[in-house]
């Protein structure tokens, strides 16, 4: 599957405050309505600007903080189709895989906002298709890859009746 | 649930505490990097990751849990709740816990962690929390960790999960707290050294005589904060002060010991020495970003926060009043005491610190999470400054990005409450 978009660029330290803020946290139980707040103390902008198929961008530690899984996934309600970082906060990115939506850890410094990118999950490879350059990133862990290609936690148990984590 | 039984030591080689605890819980003789499913002793929900792990249950097609005596439901994020939306998502886990028969903590009840610490977390447990403060159950010997709702709610319906066995970092402390030093302040120097990022994905053990020596109230920040390196679990190895602990919540027969072998392969081992460690404190927007207290210079505090799953304990508001008794507030800052929990808060009346504080002008609010997370009860203004006992201290995290969220030792935070700025509580010991 190839993931197509623009990038969208954030820092170092994007914490799950920042794309899920607590005085939100009315509408966790309407997650439409908290999408439209999405990254916006990050980027106001971002939520209303958003395109289906952009990549969220990030820096260093992307995620940091509350175990809500609120955050990725407002993330991909927003339409954005992947998230790169140079590093992931544990619970986010375990988060992430266990709603389906993609978590890459690469060179993100070689991606500039607004770049257009193309994402191959088997391949692990990023073409940036606007400065007509290539990134590489290592595959997810195994028990990783097995839950997001079957859609999310929630999908893989019920395919499975159980884990099925090699 | 029964534990099953120890697993022999094929690999003959020793062992970490996370090791020993996935090991047994896997039925597998398991080491660092080991992909394992574990079973699950405990489960733990909060009003603000509750309501979407009932959902996912839902879309699961399971109606049954497997062991709810294992699970604890708290409304503590929203207590009492300021908006519908937040009652009507209390109603859901009223709701999911009546059916379920799972334990439901009401509305003033406590924060979660609090709680999980007096009433079920035992060392070699197996402790899974949809709440990243988890952690805090590491501090009596369990490996005790936060995840999102959907991982807590397999956990709930097939009570086991997934886990790589991470590698461990000894954190070894030499040396002796001076007075006006806690393990607050150690931590945060811990935070600011090894950075936000630098336990990713690994279990911090905590040893050495400065840790040996703590209380439990102490032992509970440390772990707490664990996450705040990015540390999937913080531990300490049971003791005498663990099986003191249970046993003053009746629980005396869960102590046993839980410890890393001799020979453990660890990741590294940090020394730390605590004797010169000055009051800390993390300036905003990250943990990290910590300094010593008579290293910042002149700070207006517009409020002062003394609570959380951090520092509510009877320890730190009996400390609190020390410093407050016979002394007023400064006149433009506001301060809020929530303790940790409704026993906290019964004790606090019992020995007159709640006097105290309203004397010195405190607003004491219901035991919960309100203030620190930025849900109600304690939200700042554009351009204000707060210094807080809590954990976390990212932009907006009090309810206003506009805002500023300094953190610090409950002693740190009293002095600063009498200054109206931040100061060294040394000047009040």
């Amino acid at each position: 599957m190839i993931l197509r978009g623009k990038a969208w660029k954030f820092g170092n330290d994007i914490s799950t405050d920042l794309i899920a803020p607590g005085r939100y946290f009315h509408l966790r139980s309407d997650l439409n309505e908290l999408a439209k707040h999405v990254l916006e103390d990050a980027d106001p902008q971002f939520a209303s600007k958003v395109d289906k198929g952009d990549l969220v961008v990030g820096g260093r530690n992307f995620g940091l903080g509350s175990s809500r899984e609120h955050a990725p996934t407002i993330i991909k309600l927003s339409g954005v189709s992947c998230v790169l970082a140079k590093s992931f906060a544990r619970i986010f990115f375990r988060n992430a895989i266990n709603i389906g939506l993609p978590a890459i850890e690469c060179d993100t410094d070689k991606i500039s906002a607004g770049d257009e990118l193309e994402v191959s999950l088997e391949k692990g490879a990023i073409r940036n298709v606007t400065k007509k350059t290539d990134l590489k990133f290592a595959p997810l862990p195994k028990a990783m890859t097995q839950i997001l290609q079957d859609g999310g936690l929630v999908e893989h148990i019920k395919k499975h009746g159980d884990f099925k984590i090699e | 649930m029964k534990l099953p039984g120890f697993i022999p030591n094929k690999t003959n080689m020793g062992k970490t505490i996370s090791e020993k605890i996935l090991s047994e819980h896997s039925g597998k003789d398991v080491k660092a990097d080991d992909f394992v499913i574990a079973k699950v002793d405990l489960c733990l929900l909060q009003d603000g990751t509750g309501p979407l792990a009932v959902k996912q249950l839902e879309h699961l097609g399971i109606k049954r849990v497997v062991n709810p005596q294992g699970i604890a439901v708290f409304l503590d994020h929203a207590a009492p709740s300021p908006r519908k939306e937040l009652s009507n998502d209390h109603i859901t886990l009223r709701n999911f816990a009546r059916k379920t028969g799972c334990y439901l903590f009401e509305i003033g009840e406590g924060v979660c962690h609090q709680i999980m610490s007096e009433l079920f977390t035992s060392p070699g447990n197996v402790l899974v929390g949809a709440d990243s403060h988890t952690c805090t159950g590491g501090a009596l010997g369990a490996f005790a960790t936060g995840m999102g709702s959907t991982d807590v709610a397999v956990a709930m319906g097939l009570g086991k999960t997934w886990f790589r066995v991470p590698q461990t970092i000894k954190i070894a402390v030499s040396g002796k707290f001076e007075p006006g030093v806690y393990a607050k302040d150690f931590m945060l120097y811990l935070i600011g050294t090894l950075g936000a990022e630098g336990a990713t994905y690994k279990a911090l053990e905590f040893t050495g005589a400065a840790m040996v020596s703590l209380p439990m109230s102490e032992r509970l920040v440390i772990s707490n904060m664990a996450v705040e390196a990015g540390a999937k679990a913080g531990i300490f190895a049971s003791d005498k002060v663990t099986k003191a602990y249970l046993k003053q919540h009746g629980r005396e027969e869960k102590y046993r010991e839980m410890k890393s072998d001799k020979d453990a392969k660890f990741e590294k081992v940090i020394n730390i020495e605590v004797d010169k460690l000055a009051p800390m404190v993390s300036l905003p927007h990250t943990v990290d970003n910590a300094k010593p207290v008579d290293k910042i210079g002149k700070v207006k505090i517009h409020q002062v926060f003394i609570g959380s799953c951090t520092n509510g304990r009877i320890e730190d508001l009996k400390l609190v009043a020390g410093i407050w008794k016979g002394r007023k507030r400064d006149p433009d800052t506001r301060v809020i005491v929530t303790p940790a929990s409704k026993d906290v808060y019964l004790m606090a009346a019992r020995e007159g610190l709640l006097e105290t504080f309203i004397e010195f002008g405190a607003t004491v609010t219901t035991p919960g999470c309100g203030a620190c997370v930025g849900v109600h009860g304690g939200i700042l203004g554009d351009g204000e400054n707060c210094i807080s006992t809590s954990n976390r201290n990212f932009l907006g995290r009090m309810g206003n990005p506009k805002s500023f969220i300094y953190l610090a030792s409950p002693a740190t935070a009293a002095a600063s409450a009498i200054r109206g700025e931040i100061t060294d509580p040394r000047e009040y010991l």
